[in-house]
């Protein structure tokens, strides 16, 4: 855990605290189970737009992806009888697909990342309010799926806590997605392409491909998670359903760590991220404050924490500085970088 | 020559821990050209920081024009008329040329609106371009002009300040041999119209040819001044190293073997109706010279992988192969130590290990995931080899000095089997010592039965490392040089694409 990821732990812990004293039901176990799901779900589709932040993209469209495939999930399987494996499979497959479209744009055709995923932002929920004529889909009386149900939306007690199963699955992803950017090659070209993709070329690696299987990655993901949020939500107002969840995962990533230059973020830190900004969420419901300031609390909040970030990294830079000098590194140093100073 | 308007007397700078400036002392008069020199680390930059007002001295006189005080401001650096022109350019690529002379103090007009006077700023520049005999127009976007256009743009705003000091901090290192000759002759100019220039490089030729007197740093102080007469390669050398050094040359243990790499009527974007010709055998150093934008950047970019060839083939040990991308390079041994270090060499705020093993991190892997121990191994083993000078192989590599830099540029390479190397440029931007090792390195790696095709304009290097010598003239070979026919003036005939005579060996 680097010392980015404990300091964001002691933040939770602070704000945490701070919630329970004001008003100990949030460690009611009922509260803590729900705020846990909230992180399962949200946690997802933040490590998805980690793994494109991470190679120095964005992702626009996860909110719309998490509608349109939620739309085409319980379609198929309440309206089109597909048993619900086959189903999951076929959803999985069009996240994955969406993922191989934005890459194969982002590199071949050289669109800007931002540019193209702002595209598909709109393009999928226009094309989910198309496809439900705007109306809301969900599962009929009696349309049951016991199995499915819980599984992605169950709870299972441990130890008398509650414990959702999308926070299971969430573990597992982040578990995965932890060995895969932090200890294996593909997680190595991965941050050296998001570092500088010139470089990356130059040492033989094909930054094409590490770019499109990025963004293949991210809509696997997502479509994962669009999944679990329709099984938990039930029904799915496709004007509505999933909007600006690509702002809470891109603003778990950065309160992770991650920096929109690309090259730099740690999955712990973006889980932590989710918890932090599902805490705040649970903050403002529990202390009483209008709901309609929800996202200015998270605003203010996720500000502040980049400040107090970028004050200890000068902070720290000034003491490395001082410690440079005396290594006598000091007189090879560039001319116009202390005249910034 | 008059008297000195600008005297830096006894001047020292220490951070904890380190001298940085030992009691340094230097003068410059109006019209005069100063060299320093010194390797990287001597102390020249900082010097300069304390003339630029950046750095405040913690002893000694700075007195100009008579005054004396202990250290300037950066206001009273360019009240004294002290101007920089700095080794990465501080330009702004979407402004045209009166725009970046002025940027910042643009003429206005329109009152409180503060519009831009147009008019006024090109007018103002017209006399700089006639000044510096500059071939392009003050409206030309910067964008366009070359490296060493924008260094006129540069030196165009220092004397737009009313600069009677120009400091020139490696002024060359990324100019052709024609427009390093051209620079000089501005050089000349500048100086006879009374405008002191400190000249701060590492070719020393070029020191030989503009400076009126050289003075050189070594470890703080000033280790020795040289008189226009005194003036010599070997004096400037033994005096920045603290000793002789012998000639660059060192042959090759043995003659060189077959054809390894062999280039045939490769044909680029950059120039489509030329092709090049050439082949580099086993264990020999191939030198590439010729003018900047000659081509062969755009030839070690294209036989690399990075750009498709628009024609021609390329042999390997005779054997015709296709190359399509980088990867497919270094697969088949063909590797290239890229001309800009920064931007495609190295991954800066990474550690000096994860820089070696990135081209070849698969032979790394098990299951899957990185072997951080043997990773670390080899970059143990290749910081000893290489001699890379850095407390720890997790240093980023961003904190090391050019020479340092490249040494780890090098090393990705030398941890896999090279059949080929191409390095463009393998020594810019490092100081005289690093410089040494490298060409050692070359020179053990060719002994050890690797083909080397160097890319240079540095003409000591391009002269003193090469076995043979290749010289390219708008996209295409205009010629090859024996040993026995090395010289400056054989290759800077062939680079402007004139032929050279037929001598006798």
């Amino acid at each position: 855990m680097s010392k980015k990821d404990l300091s964001l732990l002691v933040l939770i812990l602070v704000v945490g605290t701070v919630v329970a004293l004001i008003n100990p039901r949030f460690l009611f176990v009922g509260n803590l189970s729900n705020t846990a799901n909230q992180i399962g779900l949200f946690g997802i589709f933040s490590i998805a737009e980690a793994f494109i932040i991470i190679i120095g993209g964005i992702e626009l469209s996860v909110g719309s992806v998490i509608a349109l495939l939620g739309v085409l999930f319980i379609d198929l399987i309440v309206n089109h009888d597909v048993n619900w494996v086959v189903a999951l499979a076929m959803i999985v497959a069009a996240g994955l697909a969406i993922g191989l479209v934005h890459g194969t744009l982002v590199t071949r055709m050289r669109i800007q990342a931002f540019v193209v995923t702002l595209c598909g932002l709109l393009i999928y929920r226009g094309a989910a309010r198309y496809y439900t004529e705007d109306a809301t889909a969900g599962f009929g009386f009696g349309a049951s799926f016991p199995m499915l149900e819980w599984l992605a939306a169950g709870r299972t007690n441990i130890l008398g806590f509650p414990l959702p199963h999308s926070v299971v699955a969430l573990a597992v992803v982040a578990v995965i997605a932890w060995v895969v950017l932090h200890r294996s090659v593909f997680g190595r070209y991965l941050f050296a392409v998001g570092k500088n993709e010139e470089a990356a070329r130059y040492s033989g690696i094909r930054t094409n491909r590490v770019i499109i299987s990025a963004y293949v990655i991210c809509g696997g993901l997502t479509a994962f998670s669009a999944i679990l949020i329709a099984m938990y939500t039930r029904s799915i107002s496709p004007a509505v359903h999933g909007s600006f969840y690509e702002l809470y995962a891109i603003a778990a990533a950065v309160l992770g760590g991650c920096s929109l230059r690309g090259g730099e973020g740690s999955i712990i830190g973006v889980v932590l991220g989710t918890v932090l900004l599902q805490v705040l969420q649970n903050l403002v419901n529990l202390l009483g404050i209008p709901s309609s300031l929800n996202f200015a609390v998270m605003g203010t909040v996720i500000l502040v924490g980049v400040l107090g970030d970028q004050y200890l990294v000068q902070r720290r830079q000034r003491v490395g500085v001082a410690k440079g000098r005396e290594q006598a590194s000091v007189a090879a140093a560039p001319l116009e970088r202390v005249k910034v100073e | 020559m008059s008297e000195p308007f600008l005297e830096l007397i006894d001047i020292s700078k220490s951070y904890p821990g380190v001298v940085a400036l030992d009691h340094v002392g230097l003068q410059v008069s109006p019209g005069e050209v100063v060299a320093l020199i010194g390797e990287n680390g001597a102390g020249k930059s900082t010097l300069m920081r304390v003339l630029g007002g950046v750095v405040e001295p913690s002893g000694g006189v700075i007195r100009v024009d008579g005054t004396a005080r202990s250290s300037l401001t950066v206001a009273d650096a360019i009240k004294a008329g002290i101007a920089f022109v700095h080794q990465e350019l501080n330009l702004f690529d979407n402004l045209d040329v009166a725009g970046n002379v002025f940027i910042g103090r643009e003429p206005v007009q329109g009152g409180p609106l503060r519009l831009i006077d147009r008019k006024r700023m090109y007018a103002d520049v017209a006399p700089l371009l006639e000044r510096l005999g500059c071939d392009f127009a003050a409206d030309a976007p910067l964008a366009e002009l070359s490296l060493a256009q924008r260094q006129l743009v540069e030196i165009m705003k220092a004397l737009s300040l009313d600069a009677r000091l120009v400091i020139m901090d490696e002024p060359t290192s990324s100019l052709t041999l024609a427009e390093t000759d051209r620079l000089m002759r501005t050089v000349a100019g500048l100086k006879a119209h009374g405008v002191s220039i400190i000249f701060i490089t590492h070719r020393l030729n070029e020191v030989m040819q503009c400076a009126d007197r050289a003075v050189v740093l070594r470890d703080g102080r000033v280790v020795g001044a040289l008189t226009r007469a005194e003036l010599s390669p070997a004096a400037m050398i033994r005096l920045m190293i603290g000793r002789d050094l012998k000639s660059l040359y060192v042959p090759p243990a043995a003659p060189p073997g077959d054809s390894v790499l062999e280039i045939v009527d490769a044909v680029t974007d950059t120039y489509p109706g030329r092709a090049v010709s050439l082949s580099v055998r086993r264990g020999e150093i191939l030198g590439l010279a010729g003018l900047v934008g000659s081509g062969r950047t755009e030839l070690s970019r294209a036989v690399f992988g990075i750009d498709r060839l628009r024609g021609g083939t390329i042999r390997l040990d005779g054997e015709p192969i296709r190359i399509a991308s980088p990867r497919a390079a270094i697969e088949q041994g063909i590797y290239l130590v890229p001309e800009d270090r920064k931007g495609a060499g190295l991954l800066l705020d990474v550690s000096i290990t994860e820089n070696i093993s990135l081209p070849d991190l698969a032979s790394y892997m098990r299951f899957w995931l990185v072997d951080t121990e043997r990773e670390n191994e080899n970059a143990v083993r290749q910081r000893e080899r290489l001699k890379i000078r850095a407390p720890d192989v997790r240093t980023a590599v961003g904190s090391l000095s050019g020479g340092n830099q490249q040494k780890v540029v090098l090393a990705k390479w030398l941890s896999m089997r090279p059949k080929v190397l191409i390095v463009d440029e393998p020594t810019r931007g490092v100081d005289v010592g690093a410089k040494q090792e490298i060409y050692g390195m070359l020179r053990r790696l060719t002994d050890a039965g690797v083909a080397i095709l160097m890319i240079s304009s540095d003409m000591e290097e391009v002269i003193g490392v090469s076995d043979r010598l290749a010289v390219m003239h708008e996209g295409a070979i205009s010629g090859f040089l024996d040993r026995s026919q090395f010289s400056e003036h054989n290759v800077l005939q062939l680079a402007v694409g004139h032929t050279i005579e037929a001598e006798g060996p």
